[in-house]
Parts: structure tokens; sequence; C-alpha cells
């Protein structure tokens, strides 16, 4: 029997804020356990939460990113259960009235295919239990409140997925645009974007879904899509084998290469969702989200269009710029400063992209300011140095940081564009080579190529190879 | 006049005088708490190192020429589920025997602000779940007025420490009715301000979209003095309106010539103790001799308020209460080795949590599964809007209601205590003004039977405590029952 998968995405994703969701605690990460917290965040009695406006800008933000509606009304509501890292027994989130609805992205996984959203809500994070680490870990579990409270948005995809490859592509495209818009530090080591899949199969040509199956503990896109491969052959297995898929919560085992039963349908909670009455409903009005959408960077795909457009740079070039908000910014600078685009774009996919990769750097951590990658363009366009010198100037610049003047300046690299000198090595040349030059006057024209090459290699390199050309050929017309 | 039978302003006018010191007075109330509690149980705790620390200062900047709040020197007691930095805060749980908060509420911070000098914490039921003071992990409060007679619920403790002279003000909060029966049980004022007015930030929390903290006072000026106090939008209660807070005091012209005070007479008629009607009849009376006119209004939903206030206000309570797990504060049970997280859950909360409070999360949690939230939570919340909608209705041919604040005059202890219906039934009239979030407060009427005091109500329009002040004000001062002290 053949099968066809059915995936669905639930993402977390932290809102990079300053403070907390409901109380103004920190969220940086890395603090001391407790170190971050206050009656609110506790779930101290009669502590009570209030609204941080950023998050809520923040969600927005996501929101507009991937086209969803945002709801003039949400509720927060209060989702039950007892765990003892949930300090007030219930998290805040959202449940009937969620901030936004619809929206989608666009993959090309499976031939190209929009993913439909179905909401993306607001809620807090809770604290971490702290199982292992500690000498008496095998009789105590440590808590640490600090994350108690951050602020989340939950995305929820509708099942439009049909393979492991899909739901990676979307979960990756997911993050591009919410690091972009600056929602989102994309960290998934510490947690800070997570994601749970919902997997069913059903024999190809079946229009009914089979019953799904949740994996949670998706921490890295290689989880994602182990998980989820994982998933499709033991549903298709067990229906095979003659067996039925039950409907429960899985967890996935890095380790084992697994998934494993975490708790079935009956033992799910009950998790008595009701209005939050601590809360007024959340409004937001139609100017409040303009403000937001004025914000907004401009998103991959609209840039990428733009950068084909206005700097007439081939697709390719264009893609591999806009991978990162910081990448085509960088580019837009270079590109203006330099007058010459593809120079630009040629020079940042190139070198510098590669010596980045090579010192494992990010792109805000590179010591090469893009004037200072402009002012090398500009001498290379305006004759100073030639293409290969400007290589060795690139190396140096990386290293010190000085300008590419500076350099060429003080290590003799200008091109040699003086004409007697040069003359007096091309006449040298044609001196030395007296069977090259029979054969170029035989008629064999790549012989030219050879005796030019002669001349840059006598004047080191800095020979102005326009200039080398025109004078190499001068004289052997006269010769 | 003795020094513990003056009122608030009284004090508040001597101390700022220099007639009287903040240390005097802070005294003369302890010594009267040392003299009569061991028979009343109204505290929880009395701190005297920490009241007479801050008369002092009080004092001491007076001397130095500091101008002094509008409370200043004035003695009041916080009811135990109001949190004050550093001060054991039980709200009458074993669960929380020993818990000390690192914060204070707002309502205490702006209280302090003021120049008040916080005596101590009043006894309640768990939680503030009752009517009698009984479900109290401390035992029960006495009624000053009969020793065997409970001083209502939950605020009792506080009703019972300023009938007693223990204290010329008390904070209680009122989730259906726990400061004006109280109030009416004790012969005082009890004032429970509309939802959003005063902040709940520190109030433990029973059932949050119904809780108000407001004051207890032996005079409607007096209640007056400590809402101005403490009202008015809170940072950190996004609950608190944004309503503008008038001058309470100035509202108390005495004045009530063609005030409109609606009675709902179909509502009142039935299950109403024959002492206390008389009684609400003369008050009546006294309100048309001082220039108000009476007018018949209908309630029609009323005859719900009890079925829906115990369905939402469970519901919440199910899921506040979750937070008193054992886990970071309070009660954790004694566990062995072998014990899982289950155990030490379930023990913990067994042991921590009373009898009606274990009653009323059971009930919420139900009210809110799968399966039973349609026709419990939303249809009370349903029948909760249309009962609002009553209310919005009658306040168009009134501009204050009346009815009895209790269908009864305090009741002896012991007596409901087997029967949690009856004791749920004492809501009937308190009830509905929690949950259309109106103000409501209790002014003492007179006595019904052996001098058990009976407590009229008056409700306003949503903000509008200012009317209804004046109208309790011009009726305890053409009534005068405030003058009636407790023979303890």
């Amino acid at each position: 029997m053949k099968f066809d998968a059915v995936v669905g995405l639930e993402i977390h994703a932290q809102l990079h804020t300053r403070t907390k969701a409901f109380c103004g605690c920190s969220t940086s990460f890395g603090s001391p356990a407790n170190s971050q917290v206050c009656p609110v965040c506790l779930g101290l009695p009669g502590a009570l939460p209030v609204l941080n406006s950023h998050a809520v800008d923040l969600a927005i933000k996501a929101a507009l990113a991937l086209e969803c509606d945002v709801q003039p009304e949400s509720i927060f509501a209060r989702k039950n259960y007892f765990y003892p890292d949930l300090p007030k027994g219930y998290q805040i989130s959202q449940y009937e009235k969620p901030l936004a609805l619809g929206g989608g992205l666009d993959i090309d996984a499976g031939g190209g295919k929009r993913v439909a959203l179905t909401r993306i809500h607001m809620e807090e994070d809770a604290g971490k239990s702290l199982h292992e680490g500690f000498p008496d870990s095998n009789q105590r579990t440590y808590l640490d409140f600090n994350r108690s409270g951050v602020p989340l948005i939950e995305i929820v995809s509708e099942p439009d997925m049909r393979s492991a490859a899909e739901a990676s592509e979307f979960f990756t495209r997911l993050r591009d645009i919410l690091v972009w818009v600056g929602v989102n530090d994309g960290n998934m080591e510490e947690g800070s974007l997570r994601c749970d899949a919902n997997v069913s199969v059903r024999p190809l040509g079946e229009s009914a879904l089979g019953t799904k199956v949740e994996v949670k503990n998706l921490n890295s896109f290689r989880y994602l899509r182990d998980a989820i491969d994982y998933e499709i052959d033991r549903q298709a297995d067990l229906i095979e084998r003659g067996g039925r898929v039950v409907q429960e919560t899985r967890l996935w085992d890095s380790t084992g290469g697994r998934t494993l039963s975490m708790r079935s349908k009956e033992e799910a909670h009950d998790y008595r969702y009701f209005p939050e009455p601590d809360l007024p409903a959340l409004m937001v009005s139609e100017a409040r989200v303009e403000a937001v959408r004025r914000t907004m960077p401009e998103l991959p795909e609209a840039r990428r269009r733009r950068f084909v457009a206005a700097y007439a740079l081939p697709e390719y070039d264009a893609g591999v710029l806009t991978q990162s908000a910081a990448l085509a910014d960088y580019f837009e600078v270079v590109a203006t400063m330099a007058r010459n685009p593809k120079a630009a774009s040629n020079w940042i996919m190139g070198e510098l992209l590669r010596a980045m990769k090579d010192r494992g750097t990010a792109m805000v951590e590179v010591p090469l300011t893009p004037a200072l990658l402009a002012g090398l363009i500009v001498l290379i366009d305006d004759g100073t140095i030639s293409g290969s010198i400007a290589k060795e100037v690139f190396a140096k610049m990386l290293d010190s940081g000085r300008p590419a003047a500076d350099i060429v300046k003080a290590e003799g690299l200008a091109q040699n564009s003086d004409e007697g000198a040069l003359v007096a090595i091309v006449q040298g040349v044609i001196a030395a080579n007296a069977e090259a030059v029979a054969q170029f006057r035989a008629g064999s024209a790549k012989t030219f190529g050879f005796l030019v090459g002669q001349v840059m290699k006598g004047s080191g390199g800095k020979a102005n190879p326009a200039l080398a050309n025109r004078l190499l050929k001068r004289e052997l017309d006269r010769g | 006049m003795s020094l513990l039978d003056r009122t608030a302003r009284d004090i508040r006018d001597e101390v700022t005088a220099g007639r009287t010191s903040a240390v005097e007075v802070c005294t003369a109330f302890l010594s009267r708490i040392a003299d009569v509690d061991p028979r009343l149980n109204a505290f929880t705790l009395v701190d005297g190192d920490r009241a007479l620390d801050r008369a002092r200062t009080i004092d001491r900047r007076r001397a130095a020429g500091e101008r002094l709040g509008p409370l200043a020197g004035v003695p009041i007691a916080l009811k135990d589920n109001i949190c004050l930095r550093g001060m054991r805060t039980t709200a009458a749980s074993r669960i929380l025997d020993t818990f000390v908060p690192p914060y204070s509420a707002t309502v205490a911070e702006r209280l302090e602000a003021a120049d008040a000098v916080i005596l101590g914490k009043t006894n309640c039921d768990e939680f503030a779940m009752g009517s009698s003071t009984e479900n109290s992990a401390h035992g029960p409060t006495r009624n000053p007025w009969a020793t065997d007679r409970t001083p209502g619920g939950s605020s009792g403790g506080s009703a019972a420490a300023v009938a007693a002279r223990c204290a010329p003000l008390a904070l209680g909060s009122d989730t259906g009715g726990s400061i004006r029966q109280p109030g009416s049980f004790c012969g005082v004022v009890g004032l429970k301000p509309s939802y959003g007015r005063v902040s709940r930030y520190g109030l433990l929390a029973f059932a949050s979209s119904l809780d108000q903290i407001g004051p207890f006072a032996r005079t409607v000026a007096d209640a007056a003095l400590v809402l101005s106090a403490m009202a008015g939008l809170d940072p950190a209660d996004a609950t608190t309106a944004r309503e503008p807070v008038p001058d309470f005091q100035a509202a108390l012209t005495g004045d009530i010539t063609g005030v409109r005070v609606g009675v709902p007479r179909a509502f009142v008629s039935e299950g109403v103790d024959e002492g206390v009607r008389r009684a609400f009849d003369e008050a009546l009376d006294t309100l048309r001799r001082s220039g108000a006119t009476l007018v018949d209004i209908e309630l029609p939903h009323a005859k719900y308020a009890i079925p829906v206030y115990y369905l939402v206000c469970t519901a919440e309570a199910s899921s506040n209460l979750a937070r008193y797990d054992g886990v970071r504060y309070g009660h954790r049970a004694s566990l062995s080795r072998n014990d899982d997280l289950k155990t030490m859950y379930n023990r913990s909360r067994s042991e921590g949590f009373g009898v009606e409070v274990k009653r009323r999360i059971m009930l919420g949690t139900y009210v809110l599964s799968a399966g039973y939230y349609d026709a419990f939570y939303l249809k009370a919340q349903q029948v909760r809007t249309l009962l609002r909608r009553d209310y919005e209705r009658a306040f168009e041919h009134a501009d204050v209601i009346a009815m009895p604040t209790a269908p009864t005059p305090p009741f002896r202890l012991g007596e409901r205590l087997q029967d949690p219906l009856q004791m749920y039934l004492e809501d009937v009239f308190t009830v509905s003004a929690n949950l259309a979030g109106l103000p409501g407060v209790s002014v003492p009427c007179g006595f019904a039977g052996e001098r058990l005091p009976v407590g009229l109500q008056l409700m306003g329009r949503m903000f509008d405590e200012a009317t209804m002040l004046r109208v309790a004000d011009a009726y305890e001062r053409a009534a005068g029952w405030w003058k009636e002290s407790p023979p303890i």
C-alpha cells in the first residue's frame, strides 16, 4: 500500500521583548536561576498580570509578516493544569478568540505551494524544571522561573504539508521571516523557537484524514525532518500490518532516533479554558495595526523582486543576498556607495561570504564595513588597482579594518598606468620572446594573451591591463 | 468621649492639630484589642510594635511641621487576605499558615501613604469563602453584639473589630456580600465599591471578576474617607477603571430631596426575617421623610443571582486556588521518599484547605470541565448579562436601589455549618451587586429581636458611589443608629 502523509505544525516563538509578558522582569537568557523573577511571574498570592504592550506589537508584526488578519478584539484565557514549573496552576494564553486568524506562507517543496495558517495567539512561557545536573538530582527536581512569563506566540498551520521536506522548508522560511522582521531571534538551542508536529497518514487517494499523532520536542530542523519521517514510516507500517494509529502525544527521542509515546488521548488534560478575568479583552485598533505595519521591514520576497528590478541583479544573486535582512542591508549600502551593484553582489557573494564561512562569523560581527568594501570597488572601477590585486587588498582589509586606499598606498599596490615605464617593459618582453612574437605575426591570436601575461608579470602585477594591452598591440604593429 | 468612640475623621483632625498624638491613639486601640479580642477572635495577627513605630514617625513628622495625610494617625485593620510586606498573610487557611508576602497590596500602600496606621490582620472565612467567619483556620470570630452569634462573613473579623471599637476602620473584601453582610450583622457601615474602582493587587483572589476591596467604618463619612484614599487607577491591576475619582466627602451634602430610591418589592417579599422586614420598612420611611421618592422597580432575573453567582465564583476560585500547590510556598505535606508528585499535590492540598474551600474547588472544576462548560459556566455568564441589564433598566427610574443587606439578623455559631445551601442563601441580596459590578453599601438600620443589628443596603449606578453615599449618609444622620454601641 502507498501512503500519503499529512503534516501540520505548531510553532512557539518567543517574542523579542526586553521584559516579560505580564511583568517587568528581564527576558535575557542565561542569567543565574531565579534571578529574573517577581511576585507576578512567580504566581505569588494576590499578584496580577499587566499586559506588555511591546509584546502585542511584536505579535501583530508577526501576524502581518505572515499575512494574517489581526483581530480587533482578542481574549486571554486561562489554560489550567498542574505542573511544578507552572507557578499559577494555569498558563495565560488565548483560546476562543486569538490575536490573528488566517494567513499563510509559500514554499518551493512539493512543486511549490502555499501552506495556510490557522491562527496566531499570544501566551506566556512556563518556568523550567531541572531534573539533572545537581548532586541530589536523583531525589529532587529544581525549578528555575526566569523563563516563566516570557511572551510567546503560537503559530498554528493547517495540515497542508505532505512530507518532512515540506514541513522543514515551511519551518525554515517561517523562522527566516520571524527573524527578518525582528520578532524572534531564531535561536533554537536556547528554546526561543520550538516546534511540534501533527502527523497522520492515509492510503494514497483517500481524502479522509487519518488519526493524527502530535510529536513534541522538535528543537532542530534535523529533528523535525527525522521525526516526521520516522512517524510516517511508523504509522504506515502499523496500518499495513493491520494495526490502528491511536491519537496520542509522542516525544522525539533524538538519541534513539525514534518517537516515544508520552500520553494517550484518554490521558490528555482537560485544560478547563475560560476567559482570564484579570485581563480585559485586548482591543487592537486599525490605527495600531497600521502603525506596526509602518515599522515593518520589507519582506524577503518583496526585497528579492526589488533587487532584480532596481539593481539589475540576476535572480540568483537577489536570492542569495536576501537570505537575511542584515546581508541585504549590507548589500544595499555597498551597491549604493560604490555605484556598482553587480560588483557589490559579486564581492559579497564571493569573497565576503566565503571569508565569513571560513571564519565562522555572523553578519553582525563582520569587521568590514559596507563603506570599506565600497571603497575597494571604487578603486577597481577607477583603474587604481587590478582585480587580482584587489583580492589581496580585500584580505588585508578584512584583517586590519584599514581602508583599501590606505593599504594600496602603503604597500605600493596601485596599478602602473605610466606609459613610459610600461613601454619599456613591453619592449623588453618583445625582445625576450622572439619565438612567440613570430608566432603572433604568423597569425596565432592566443599568443597575444601569453605576451600580455608576460607584461603583467614584468610589472609585478601592477600594470593597468587595458593599457598593457594597447601598448603591446602598438609595439607589435610597429615591429 | 473616649478616643475609642471617635470617628476616623475626628481622630485624623485631633492628630493633625496636635491635640492628640498618633501614639496615644494607637496605644488606646491596642489596649482595647488586648482587652476584648480574646472574647471575639477578630484578629489573626496584631503587630503593636510596627503600628507604634508608624505612629511615632507620624508624630515626629507632625512635630517637624510636615503636612500629614488624610488618614493621619488613624488605626486600621486589614482583612487577612490583603498582603502587607513582611506581615504574615494567611487568608485564614492552613495552606498559607507561614506565608509572609514580600510585597504590599496597593490599598495597603495607599493607606500608609495617607498616614493610616495598620494594626494587624483580621479573621475571615478561608479565602473569603463563607458568610459567618466560621470557615477559618484560626477559629470563628464572635459577634460583639451577641458573642454566641456570628459576625457574618467572610470579612467578619474586620466588621467585629470596628463594631467592638478595636479599630475605627478596617478593610474587607466583598465577592458576594462579604463586606456588606458582616457590616449588617455587626451594626457598622460596610462599603463595596464598583468593580474596578479599587485595585485588587495584593488581594488574595477568590473570584477575580467579582472581588472588590472596601472599608468598614462606623459612619458613612469615614467609609467615604477611606474610599477616597485608596480608589483609582492602578498600573498593577489591569481591571482598575480609568474613571476619575470624585471627592466622596464633598458628595455628603445631607440633602436627598427628590432622589429616587428604587425598591424591588417582589424580590424582597420572600424569605425575609420579620425583624429585618420591619427595620427595612422603617428605613424606607425615614428615607421618604428625608425627601427621597420611593419607586417600585423590577429585577426579573435577580432570582437567578444565587445559582449564577455560585457557578461563576466557584469556577474562578478553582483556577485561582491552583497556585496553592505546596511547590513554592505555603503548606507542603511531609512525604516519604517513594511518594510522587501527584501525592505531594493531593496531600498538601487535602491537608491545607478546609471543607468549604474544597467544596468550591470541586464545584468550580466541574463547572469548567469539558462537556459541562457550556451548560454551566457559559449559561451563568449569559444570565449575568441579563441581570446587569435588569439593573441598567432599573436605574432609568431610580438613582439608588434599596434592599435589606441580609435576609436575617446574625445567626448562632454553628447553626448553618451543616447546611451549605442555607448558608449560600444568606447572600441572596448581596451577590447581584458583584455580578453586575455595581457599588453597594450596608448602613445600620436598627435591630431585630434582642438587639441584633440589621443593615439597609443601598446600591448605586456603576461608578456612582457618590450618589449612593450621599443617600446613605443622609439616612444615617436621620436615623442615628450609628451612635449605638455593642455590649462588649
